[in-house]
C-alpha cells in the first residue's frame, strides 16, 4: 500500500549555505522535499529561515551547497545552472511564493482579476474571456466575493490580499509554493480562515510547500514535517507532531514550552 | 499468526533541558506484540507508561532504542527509523490511533469530520458518508447535531464522534488510548461491540482501559506495562 510514495524527491538540497561577510546566513542546511508534503521552517528572527526561503526560490545566491529540483519533465536540474530566462519561468509558473508583505507580492495597482491573469498569461493563455473566467472562479476558490474582480488590491483587507496572493500563485498549478509567514499580522479569526483555506487547497491539489512560520500552532495545523533553525542551523528535524510533542534540543523544548497551550 | 505489530527492545526516555537536565526513564526494553484479531491490553498504574507506549507505536514520541516493526503488507517497516513521509502513509493506511480528545479543525460539522476521517483512511466516500451515519447513530449522538461543529457539544458527545472517526476507516491496527473514559455504561457497551467487530474483522488492537468491565470483555492478552520500568542506575 505503501508504493503509492513517489521514490524520486521534488527538491533536493544538499549543505546549503550563505555567508553575509563574515557572518552566517544559513549554514549546511540538507533535505529532500516530495510531492505533497508541506514543511515547515520555524525558529526566531534572525535564524536563517528567511534567509533559507530566498536561497530555495533562487532570490539569493548560495555560497556553497546545492538545490536540485525535478522539472515538470522528470529530470533534476541544479537550479545554479538555469539562465536567467529559464529561473524567471520556473518562478512565474511551476512555483508559486506568497509573501508576508502582500505589497510584495502583488501588484498593487492592477486590478484582482489582472493579478490573477497575469500569472495565467505567463504560461500563454491569450483569451480573454477564458483568462477573466479562470480569475473568476479563483476569487470564488479563495473566498472573495466575485463583485471585486475588477477592484484593486489596495482596496482589499489584509486578509483578502492574503487570500488574492494565494489565488494568483495556485492559479497556474504550481508544483511548488513557498509561503513566508503568510498568516502573521492578520486578526485571529481571518488567519483562522485563512489557515483553513490553505489547508484545504494544499491537500486538494497535493502542492509541496515550504513554509517559514515563527507561529508553532500555523505550523502544526499546516504541515507535515518541521525543520527548527538557530543561528543559521537546523538543530531539529521531523516529523511535525513528534519535534513538537516530543522535542529533543534545548532550544526546541523551550519553543514549544513559550507557547500558551490552547 | 504473523503479528502486525511488534515491539523489540523498545526504550525511551525524556531529558528536560529547561529543568537542569532532569531525565525521566519511561520504559526500557519493552517486548511484545499484536496479531491480527488480538487486543492487547497495557496495564499498570497512571504514570507506568501506558500512553507514551502508545504514542511511540504511533511514531508520535520517538523511541531511544529498539524497533516497532509494523507489517504492511509483505513488509516490515520500523516506526523508529521510518522517515516522516513513511510514518504518515501508515498512519493513512495501516494505523488509526484514538485519544478520549477530539482535536479538529473548528467550524466543521460532526458527521463531516467523521466521514471524512473514512475518506482519510480509504473509504470510498459514499461509503464513509453512510458508515459516519451508522456509526454517530450506535454511539448515541442525536441526529439533530450531525451537522454542527462538536466544538459546543458536551464532553461525552465529543468524545463519542471522536470513537467514530477513530474507528470509521479498516485499517489493519489500532491503538486506543482510553477510548471509553468517562463514557456511560451504554455506550461503553457500543464501543465494546464495536471493537469486538474490529477483532473479527482481524485488526490487531493495543489498548489502555481503565473500566476494568471494558478490559476483561476485549483484552485477549494482558501487558503489565510496570515489568518495563526502566531500570535506575
Amino acid at each position: 500500500m505503501l508504493n503509492d510514495l513517489p521514490d524520486a524527491p521534488l527538491l533536493s538540497v544538499r549543505d546549503l549555505t550563505r555567508y553575509y561577510g563574515e557572518r552566517i546566513g544559513c549554514a549546511d542546511v540538507s533535505f529532500d522535499l516530495y510531492e505533497g508534503e508541506v514543511l515547515a521552517v520555524v525558529g526566531e528572527s534572525g535564524s536563517g529561515k528567511s534567509t533559507l526561503l530566498s536561497l530555495l526560490a533562487t532570490e539569493l545566491e548560495a555560497s556553497a551547497g546545492s538545490i536540485r529540483y525535478r522539472m515538470r519533465d522528470g529530470i533534476a536540474c541544479d537550479l545554479a545552472t538555469l539562465t536567467e530566462a529559464e529561473r524567471r519561468l520556473l518562478l512565474r509558473t511551476d512555483w508559486g511564493f506568497v509573501r508576508q508583505d502582500s505589497t510584495q507580492g502583488l501588484r498593487m495597482s492592477v486590478s484582482a482579476g489582472g493579478n490573477i491573469g497575469e500569472r495565467l498569461m505567463a504560461v500563454g493563455a491569450r483569451h480573454y474571456g477564458n483568462i477573466r473566467g479562470t480569475s473568476l472562479d479563483w476569487l470564488g476558490r479563495v473566498e472573495i466575493d466575485r463583485g471585486r474582480i475588477d477592484d484593486i488590491p489596495k482596496a482589499f483587507s489584509g486578509g483578502m490580499r492574503q487570500r488574492l496572493q494565494i489565488a494568483r500563485n495556485l492559479v497556474t498549478h504550481p508544483r511548488l509554493v513557498f509561503m513566508d509567514e503568510p498568516t502573521s499580522g492578520l486578526d485571529v479569526s481571518v488567519q483562522a480562515r485563512l489557515l483553513d483555506l490553505i489547508r484545504g487547497l494544499v491537500s486538494e491539489l497535493g502542492l509541496a510547500v515550504i513554509i517559514v512560520t515563527h507561529d508553532l500552532s500555523v505550523a502544526r495545523l499546516l504541515s507535515h514535517r518541521i525543520m527548527v533553525m538557530k543561528g543559521g542551523r537546523v538543530i531539529e528535524a521531523g516529523l511535525t507532531d513528534r519535534v513538537l510533542d516530543d522535542p529533543h534540543q534545548p532550544y526546541t523544548q523551550l519553543l514549544v514550552s513559550s507557547v500558551l497551550a490552547a | 499468526m504473523q503479528p502486525l505489530v511488534q515491539l523489540d527492545g523498545v526504550s525511551k526516555a525524556f531529558t528536560l533541558h529547561l529543568h537542569e537536565g532532569v531525565r525521566l526513564d519511561v520504559v526500557s526494553d519493552v517486548n511484545f506484540s499484536a496479531a491480527p484479531g488480538e487486543c492487547i491490553v497495557l496495564g499498570g498504574p497512571s504514570g507506568a507508561g501506558k500512553s507514551s507506549l502508545l504514542k511511540i507505536v504511533y511514531g508520535n514520541y520517538s523511541c531511544d532504542a529498539g524497533h516497532i516493526w509494523i507489517r504492511d503488507g509483505g513488509e516490515k517497516i520500523d516506526v523508529a527509523t521510518a522517515e516522516p513521509r513513511r510514518i504518515l502513509a501508515m498512519r493513512r493506511h495501516i494505523m488509526g490511533y484514538v485519544s478520549q480528545f477530539l482535536r479538529v479543525i473548528p467550524r466543521v460539522g460532526a458527521l463531516e469530520i467523521v466521514a471524512a476521517a473514512g475518506r482519510e483512511g480509504g473509504l470510498d466516500s459514499q461509503v464513509a458518508q453512510d458508515r459516519a451515519q451508522e456509526y454517530l447513530s450506535l454511539l448515541n449522538v442525536p441526529e439533530r447535531l450531525w451537522t454542527l461543529p462538536p466544538a459546543t457539544f458536551s464532553g461525552g458527545e465529543q468524545q463519542r464522534v471522536n470513537i467514530a472517526r477513530g474507528l470509521i476507516a479498516d485499517r489493519p491496527v489500532l491503538l486506543l488510548d482510553e477510548p471509553t473514559a468517562s463514557l456511560d455504561a451504554r455506550n461503553r457497551a457500543v464501543v465494546v461491540d464495536l471493537i469486538e467487530r474490529k477483532k473479527k474483522a482481524g485488526v490487531a488492537i493495543i489498548g489502555i482501559f481503565h473500566d476494568e468491565d471494558v478490559r476483561d470483555k476485549v483484552a485477549t492478552h494482558v501487558v503489565d506495562v510496570t515489568h518495563f520500568a526502566a531500570k535506575t542506575a
